[in-house]
């Protein structure tokens, strides 16, 4: 029991900071970004080259494969979603944007790195075994490190000017830009931290489950799944979903174990239930 | 659209002779008879895609077809294979099983919009594979393998269409079989979308609270909008498990299903006909680029980002751009 309630707590840390970047990039573009699991794919191959292969501290990997997905985010938003918004009829344009984007970094992983499974040298040894729960001290830094991550997101968003802007800006873009918010720009930093938390996720994960070009599709739709649980565009829902999921799916592969691999089919069949009581999720405002 | 009646009628005649004759005849004298299947798979998709546009129609985006198209296929092979249905009777069952499964889905789910609706569908995906691989009675990851081709159909004792196992050439059978589905199917959608309903559904795509206001009944419209999406599906499903006389649950995967929503933005989501010519350019464009080896994906998606930066509205607002500068 002991054990199945740890598991779910460190899957949801680390869900919760993926969900993070999917809805602030949801909140301020209104933009479902399709390619989130490819740039989690894209951080973890970062972190592999830097950590795993040129042998640098732990940290710079992370550090590397943070500032490269800003980098990229930002791009993206600047040259890529920017124009598409301002010239569609339809909103919904973006998402053929979005999924363009998730295959063309698809074909950039598959080409730079390789279809092969990579994994790095554990950062701490042992395994921690005490009071019913058996769990790698690896994992716990880890999901220590997701928690702190989080917070720190929150607090960032909470009390910087920067987090102010982009609170406003995803309550109302309009009356923020009346306000002399400078929309465009907050957008771009908005896209780039997003694409970050995602690009740090896979950093960290690649510790523990290692990486492969062909997981970014089932991360996307994880993130989804968290995202819709919790609310589109809400700090809280995202976490709230995260834990969530986190949760269901531990105490789901302990329960369920008999019934075969069932475990995502209750998962989805229960999410549809909930989202038909509830469609805008726990937290979620009603958007269009 | 400000063609006249004549130049629409001619279109309409200009079209239906590529189709069924300069189409084959061409294959036929260049020998390039592995041309039918790529393009028997553009009719089929662009069928199921016609559908994913019918739900863009009234405002929602709709992720879910693959569904609809796995469970149209694993009806059409169950009926053949363990209750000895004939194919043909099977086609339009597979259609209305699925229409109906998206009544009983569409009834809570529709009432989600936006980015919910279109993740719930992706989830649907999902969902169908998963219980694809679950349920005893689709025999799990091994899938549903040699169905039969389709048998003669035929009607008070004269031969409407041949047992396709005799035939010489059962591709050029399935090739007719698909197109003139595909024009059924977009004879129905334009209709559809020129008629009184199709006003209604667009008033549901721009506010529903205020067609509800003005007494639009929006639960029901958009029922029968996903219900007929599905059955086009379904249908494609039910075909596509015909030709390659199998069906897994990876037929149809969340890609698939992405892909048909990608067929409809490409082609234009404001023109009845832009699924069909979004799938043709897409599937044709995957195609050609298959000489490029490793790097198809890569130049194939960075072409749909560029197309989508230079025509966000769709290939089809080109003929626009051009008519009005005219």
């Amino acid at each position: 029991m002991e054990q199945v309630i740890a598991n779910g707590l460190y899957l949801g840390a680390q869900y919760a900071l993926i969900a993070l970047g999917l809805t602030l990039i949801f909140a301020l573009m209104n933009v479902l970004n399709f390619a989130h699991g490819q740039m989690y794919v894209l951080g973890g191959f970062i972190t592999y080259t830097v950590y795993g292969q040129l042998g640098l501290p732990f940290v710079v990997a992370l550090l590397a494969s943070g500032v490269t997905l800003a980098v990229i985010g930002a791009l993206m938003e600047k040259f890529l979603f920017r124009t598409v918004i301002r010239r569609s009829h339809r909103e919904e344009s973006t998402m053929l944007l979005a999924a363009a984007t998730a295959f063309f970094f698809d074909a950039v992983i598959l080409l730079l790195f390789g279809e092969k499974q990579r994994g790095v040298p554990k950062i701490v040894k042992g395994v921690f075994n005490d009071v019913g729960i058996i769990m790698p001290y690896d994992r716990i830094v880890v999901g220590a490190l997701a928690i702190v991550f989080i917070a720190a997101f929150v607090l960032y968003m909470q009390y910087s000017r920067v987090g102010r802007a982009m609170r406003a800006l995803a309550q109302d873009r309009v009356a923020a830009q009346l306000m002399g918010v400078r929309v465009d720009r907050y957008s771009m930093i908005g896209f780039a931290m997003g694409a970050m938390l995602a690009g740090v996720v896979g950093g960290l994960l690649v510790t523990i489950t290692g990486v492969n070009s062909g997981i970014g599709g089932p991360i996307s739709i994880k993130a989804f799944l968290m995202v819709m649980i919790g609310g589109a565009g809400v700090v809280g829902g995202a976490i709230a979903g995260g834990f969530i999921l986190g949760m269901m799916e531990s105490v789901g592969l302990t329960v369920l174990r008999e019934y075969g691999d069932v475990t995502y089919l209750v998962i989805f069949a229960a999410l549809m239930v909930f989202l038909s009581i509830r469609p805008n999720g726990l937290m979620g405002k009603p958007w269009g | 659209m400000t063609f006249n009646r004549n130049t629409r009628v001619a279109a309409v005649v200009a079209f239906l002779a590529i189709v069924f004759v300069v189409v084959p005849a061409a294959i036929s004298a260049s020998g390039r008879f592995d041309l039918y299947y790529t393009l028997t798979s553009v009719a089929l998709l662009s069928i199921a895609s016609a559908g994913v546009w019918l739900t863009f129609y009234i405002g929602r985006i709709n992720i879910g077809q693959g569904a609809y198209a796995l469970t149209g296929g694993y009806v059409s092979a169950i009926l053949v294979m363990n209750h000895g249905w004939s194919f043909w009777p099977t086609l339009p069952v597979a259609g209305l099983f699925c229409a109906a499964a998206s009544v009983l889905i569409g009834l809570p789910i529709l009432r989600l919009r936006g980015v919910y609706f279109a993740m719930v569908t992706l989830v649907l995906t999902e969902v169908a594979r998963l219980l694809a691989l679950a349920l005893p009675i689709t025999n799990g990851a091994k899938g549903i393998v040699s169905i039969p081709l389709p048998g003669a159909l035929s009607v008070f004792g004269i031969t409407l269409i041949p047992d396709f196992a005799t035939l010489q050439n059962s591709r050029l059978a399935f090739y007719l079989l698909a197109v003139t589905l595909m024009v059924v199917c977009f004879a129905i959608m334009y209709r559809l979308v020129n008629s009184r309903i199709g006003k209604l559904c667009q008033s549901l795509q721009q506010n529903e609270e205020l067609a509800s206001s003005i007494g639009v009944n929006i639960a029901y419209l958009r029922v029968i909008a996903y219900a007929v999406s599905s059955f086009f599906g379904g249908v494609s499903g039910a075909i596509f498990a015909a030709i390659s006389q199998s069906i897994y649950p990876s037929s149809f995967t969340v890609t698939d299903s992405v892909n048909f929503m990608l067929n409809c933005f490409l082609g234009g989501l404001g023109y009845v006909f832009g699924p069909m010519l979004g799938t043709l350019v897409l599937y044709f464009g995957w195609d050609l680029l298959f000489q490029t080896g490793q790097f198809q994906l890569l130049i194939y998606s960075g072409l749909m980002i560029v197309l989508m930066l230079v025509l966000p509205n769709g290939l089809l607002s080109l003929a626009e751009t051009t008519r009005k500068k005219g």
